[in-house]
């Protein structure tokens, strides 16, 4: 016993080792932190990952360029639309297949109304990791909300599914652009509450002001995305530089902060979803009429070569990289998921901090866990 | 840069680069043991500038591997799919790329459990999702799972 506190839980140089995880309610599911401490700095962070491993990129292989798809709602399960979207546009490159305007217009209300819910889950848990547990019944009250449109139209609440090679699935409810727009007025209003009970709470600005700091060529080097990567000042959402669906028709800014730490990646969220709202008033006046699906084959088959698609999760950018040998299911698939390589950035982010600091970094970087083992 | 002036700066560095325009990005195909002469030139020089790396994965095509690298620059906006292919399946090397892009740390981890490519100078090469017991490399396509039920 003697023996393994040595090895294991006291190093040489007197530094302490702990394990947050795989079961701790901060780690937002079951990441495993090593974390190295001398008293209650921390020294080293070491993520150990796949305790919820699928494979869900070996699963691909032996599914139709249709079936695989569904796989990945399970990846990152709080943005399944825009994983759906990102494999469905991905096939349709390979297809070089036109997608109707009516579904690349229905595909953008949806990603940015996955968005907004994803965000808004954010924003309650980084409460409740911070202290505050009001935040978390604010946040689940319009999240609901969100919720309710996407399952009217979608039939399912969390792995919707919806997002099909071609279009989408189905037309939209009749309910859906009135609804939609009812909701998006209602949380409008609710985002002044919403600043009031924690932007300017001094205790949250105490713990998120100066903390965590990442730098702009770090986040580069990290391959950070996302809000994460534009509170350093790093330009990188993908629905401005490489537009997809229909982003090209809406006006937005995109948010960049300058501070870098966990107080700014949580105002560029803040203020992202401001701009998801305004997105979704743009556009949902506008659907066009016509088909919701362009018309495929039954088996679908890529060419022979490589397509790569990238968009933009309320995570960061994920890339879906297919290798077709002209078969009817991929020959390989790769995810590049956002999550992944955020959290690669998490022991630079915590080096030198406090450990109650971790726990603020980790729910600023706004973790999937299975977004980051898949 | 475009495609073509990358084209003629690359080859100025590495004559035998093969290359393919035929799909989205300028794919540039090596061998393994040229991969790390070249990148390091790809991310210093200003005039390429490669500074992020936003995919890195391996493709087993049967009778070799190949590592693929998607590069970007931010500063010029031009992107190239750099291919490394590593001939030995057997005992499958390659240098590390991690001290230029510390991204790849664990993305190399990653390949390292599934493909079983061993990251030359890499500084912690473990099993990143498996256990350290697990027998083979998933991804490989003469990967045979016992536990694997075919309905």
């Amino acid at each position: 016993m003697r023996g393994l506190i040595e090895d294991d839980y006291l190093t040489e140089e007197g530094e302490f080792v702990i394990n947050i995880g795989p079961q701790h309610p901060s780690t937002h599911g079951v990441l495993h932190l090593k974390v190295w401490l001398d008293g209650e700095t921390v020294k080293k962070v070491q993520p150990h990952l796949g305790y919820i491993h699928r494979s869900i990129e070996k699963m691909s292989e032996s599914l139709s360029y249709r079936n695989f798809i569904f796989a990945t709602s399970r990846m990152d399960y709080l943005a399944a639309h825009i994983n759906n979207e990102a494999c469905a546009l991905t096939v349709e490159k390979g297809l070089q297949l036109e997608v109707p305007d009516r579904a690349k217009y229905i595909r953008t209300i949806l990603s940015e109304l996955t968005r907004l819910q994803s965000h808004l889950l954010w924003w309650g848990s980084t409460g409740l990791d911070l202290g505050a547990v009001t935040p978390f019944f604010y946040a689940f009250r319009e999240r609901e909300l969100i919720m309710d449109i996407l399952e009217e139209t979608c039939g399912t609440r969390l792995t919707q599914n919806f997002m099909v090679p071609g279009g989408v699935m189905y037309d939209i409810h009749s309910n859906f652009q009135k609804r939609t727009k009812e909701v998006m007025v209602q949380i409008k209003e609710k985002f002044q509450e919403y600043d009031n009970i924690m932007t300017g709470n001094v205790i949250f600005e105490n713990r998120t002001k100066g903390v965590g700091f990442l730098s702009k060529e770090d986040a580069i080097s990290y391959g950070v995305t996302g809000p994460t990567a534009r509170a350093s000042g790093l330009s990188c959402d993908i629905r401005k530089l490489y537009p997809y669906s229909a982003y090209e028709k809406v006006q937005f800014n995109e948010i960049l902060g300058t501070g870098g730490d966990c107080y700014a990646r949580y105002m560029v969220r803040m203020h992202e979803m401001r701009e998801s709202v305004l997105i979704i008033e743009q556009l949902i006046d506008n659907i066009p009429e016509g088909d919701f699906q362009a018309k495929t084959k039954n088996v679908i088959k890529l060419p022979k070569g490589e397509f790569y698609q990238r968009v933009e999760t309320p995570r960061g950018e994920l890339g879906v990289f297919i290798v077709s040998d002209g078969a009817a299911s991929p020959y390989r698939i790769k995810y590049r998921s956002p999550g992944f390589s955020n959290l690669s950035a998490l022991p630079i982010m915590a080096k030198g901090g406090k450990i109650g600091d971790l726990v603020a970094i980790m729910s600023t970087i706004d973790l999937v866990i299975p977004d980051i083992d898949r | 840069m475009n495609n073509e002036e990358l084209k003629i700066s690359i080859s100025a560095i590495l004559p035998t680069a093969i290359y393919d325009e035929t799909g989205e990005f300028l794919n540039v195909n090596i061998a393994s043991e040229e991969l790390y002469p070249l990148i390091n030139e790809l991310r210093s020089k200003n005039e390429f500038d490669f500074n992020y790396l936003f995919c890195l994965t391996c493709i087993d095509w049967k009778d070799h591997l190949m590592m693929v690298y998607h590069l970007l620059s931010k500063t010029h906006q031009h992107t190239i799919v750099l291919k490394a292919k590593i001939s030995n399946r057997e005992n499958p090397e390659i240098e590390t790329v991690c001290n230029i892009w510390r991204t790849a740390e664990l993305l190399e981890r990653e390949v390292f459990d599934l493909f079983g490519v061993k990251f030359i100078n890499h500084p912690d090469l473990r099993r990143l999702f498996l256990t350290d017991d697990w027998n083979g490399y998933p991804l490989r396509k003469d990967y045979v799972d016992e536990n694997m039920i075919t309905l």
